[in-house]
C-alpha cells in the first residue's frame, strides 16, 4: 500500500494543481484571472502527460552510441511540445476578449458586467423594442 | 534515488506555494508574475523528468511570451482585482469533490517510471529505432515533431495562424464598431 501510493505520489500533486486552476476558473469573477487559471490548468495537464511518459533510469530521449540506453518516452513529449504553442495562442486570443470587453463595458468583472447587461435588458423592456416582449404584448 | 525525489518534493512544495498564493492574491502584477514563476518551476520539473526539449518551450514560450502578453494587457486593464460578493462555496466544494474522485482513480494508473506500462508498449519503441535510419536525425523528439507527425506540427500552425487572426479582427479598429453599436441606441431613444 504504501509503496503504491509513493509510485502515484505524483499524479495526487498535479491533481491538485490542476483543481486550483479550475477553482480559480470557476470561482474568481477577475476575467484576467480566468485566463491565469487556464493557465495553471494547462501546465498542470502537461506535467501529466510528461510524468506519464518519463522511465524510471531513463535518459532524455537523444540517441547516444551505446546500445542498452534506455530513452524516456518521446511521444508525449511531441504532443506537450504542440500543446504549449497552442495554449500561449489561447492565452493571446483569451486575453484579446478581455481587453474587447473592457473597451465595451469599461470593467473586467464579471458582476459588473452582469450588472450593466441586466440594467440594458430593462431598457429596452420600457422602450418596448425587445422582439419577446411584442409577441407578449 | 533520494536526491531525485528530495528534488521532486523541493519543486512540487513551490509550485503548489505559488499556486495557493494566486488564489490568495488581488493584485494583478503579482498574479501575472506569480504565472510567470509557475511556468518556470514547471520548466525545471519537465527537466527532472528527461523532457528537454518540453523544458526550452515551457521556459521560452510558457514563461516568456505569455508573460509579455500578460503585461501587455495588464497595461489596459484596472490594477486591481475586486473582492467578489458572490459566495465562493459551490466552486469551491466541486473542485474538492472532483479532485478526490481523480485521487481516487489514481490508483488504477500505473506506477510511475515502470518500463511495462502501456504507454511504453505501442508505437514509441518503433519511432525510437527508427529515428536513426528513417530521419537521420539524434533527437526523436524532433524526427517525430517534424516527420513522423508532420501533419499535427501543421495543423498546429494552422490553429496559431487561425488565433492570429481573431486576435488582430478582435482588437482592429475600437471607434467604427462603437459608433455602430451606439448609433441604434440613440434611435432607439428618438422613437421613445
Amino acid at each position: 500500500m504504501i509503496s503504491s501510493t509513493i509510485g502515484i505520489w505524483n499524479y495526487w500533486i498535479v491533481f491538485c494543481l490542476m483543481m486550483i486552476g479550475l477553482f480559480l476558473v470557476i470561482g474568481r469573477k477577475n476575467f484576467l484571472k480566468k485566463i491565469v487559471g487556464l493557465t495553471i490548468f494547462q501546465t498542470s495537464v502537461f506535467l501529466l502527460y510528461i510524468t506519464f511518459g518519463k522511465i524510471k533510469g531513463g535518459t532524455p530521449p537523444i540517441l547516444n552510441e551505446s546500445v542498452d540506453t534506455i530513452y524516456s518516452n518521446p511521444l508525449p513529449h511531441v504532443l506537450i511540445l504542440t500543446a504549449i504553442v497552442v495554449g500561449v495562442a489561447t492565452t493571446a486570443l483569451g486575453l484579446a476578449i478581455v481587453l474587447r470587453i473592457n473597451s465595451e463595458y469599461g470593467s473586467v468583472e464579471e458582476d459588473d458586467i452582469s450588472a450593466q447587461d441586466l440594467v440594458d435588458y430593462h431598457d429596452e423592456i420600457e422602450t418596448g423594442k425587445s422582439i419577446d416582449l411584442k409577441f407578449k404584448q | 534515488m533520494i536526491s531525485e525525489l528530495l528534488i521532486n518534493a523541493f519543486l512540487v512544495t513551490i509550485m503548489l506555494s505559488i499556486a495557493i498564493s494566486l488564489i490568495k492574491t488581488r493584485a494583478v502584477i503579482f498574479t501575472v508574475i506569480l504565472t510567470s514563476a509557475y511556468s518556470l518551476i514547471a520548466a525545471l520539473m519537465f527537466i527532472t523528468l528527461d523532457a528537454v526539449d518540453v523544458a526550452f518551450t515551457e521556459a521560452s514560450v510558457g514563461a516568456g511570451i505569455s508573460t509579455i502578453l500578460f503585461l501587455a494587457a495588464m497595461a489596459y486593464l484596472p490594477k486591481k482585482e475586486e473582492e467578489s460578493i458572490s459566495n465562493q462555496f459551490i466552486p469551491a466544494m466541486s473542485c474538492i469533490i472532483l479532485g478526490g474522485i481523480l485521487i481516487w482513480c489514481s490508483y488504477d494508473l500505473p506506477e510511475i517510471g515502470q518500463l511495462t506500462a502501456p504507454i511504453h508498449q505501442h508505437i514509441a519503441p518503433e519511432y525510437i529505432r527508427g529515428s536513426k535510419e528513417d530521419i537521420g536525425i539524434p533527437n526523436i523528439v524532433t524526427s517525430v515533431l517534424a516527420s513522423y507527425r508532420g501533419y499535427d506540427t501543421f495543423g498546429e500552425t494552422i490553429v496559431v495562424f487561425t488565433a492570429g487572426v481573431a486576435v488582430l479582427v478582435l482588437l482592429e479598429k475600437k471607434n467604427p464598431v462603437k459608433k455602430n453599436k451606439s448609433q441604434p441606441k440613440q434611435k432607439i431613444k428618438k422613437n421613445a
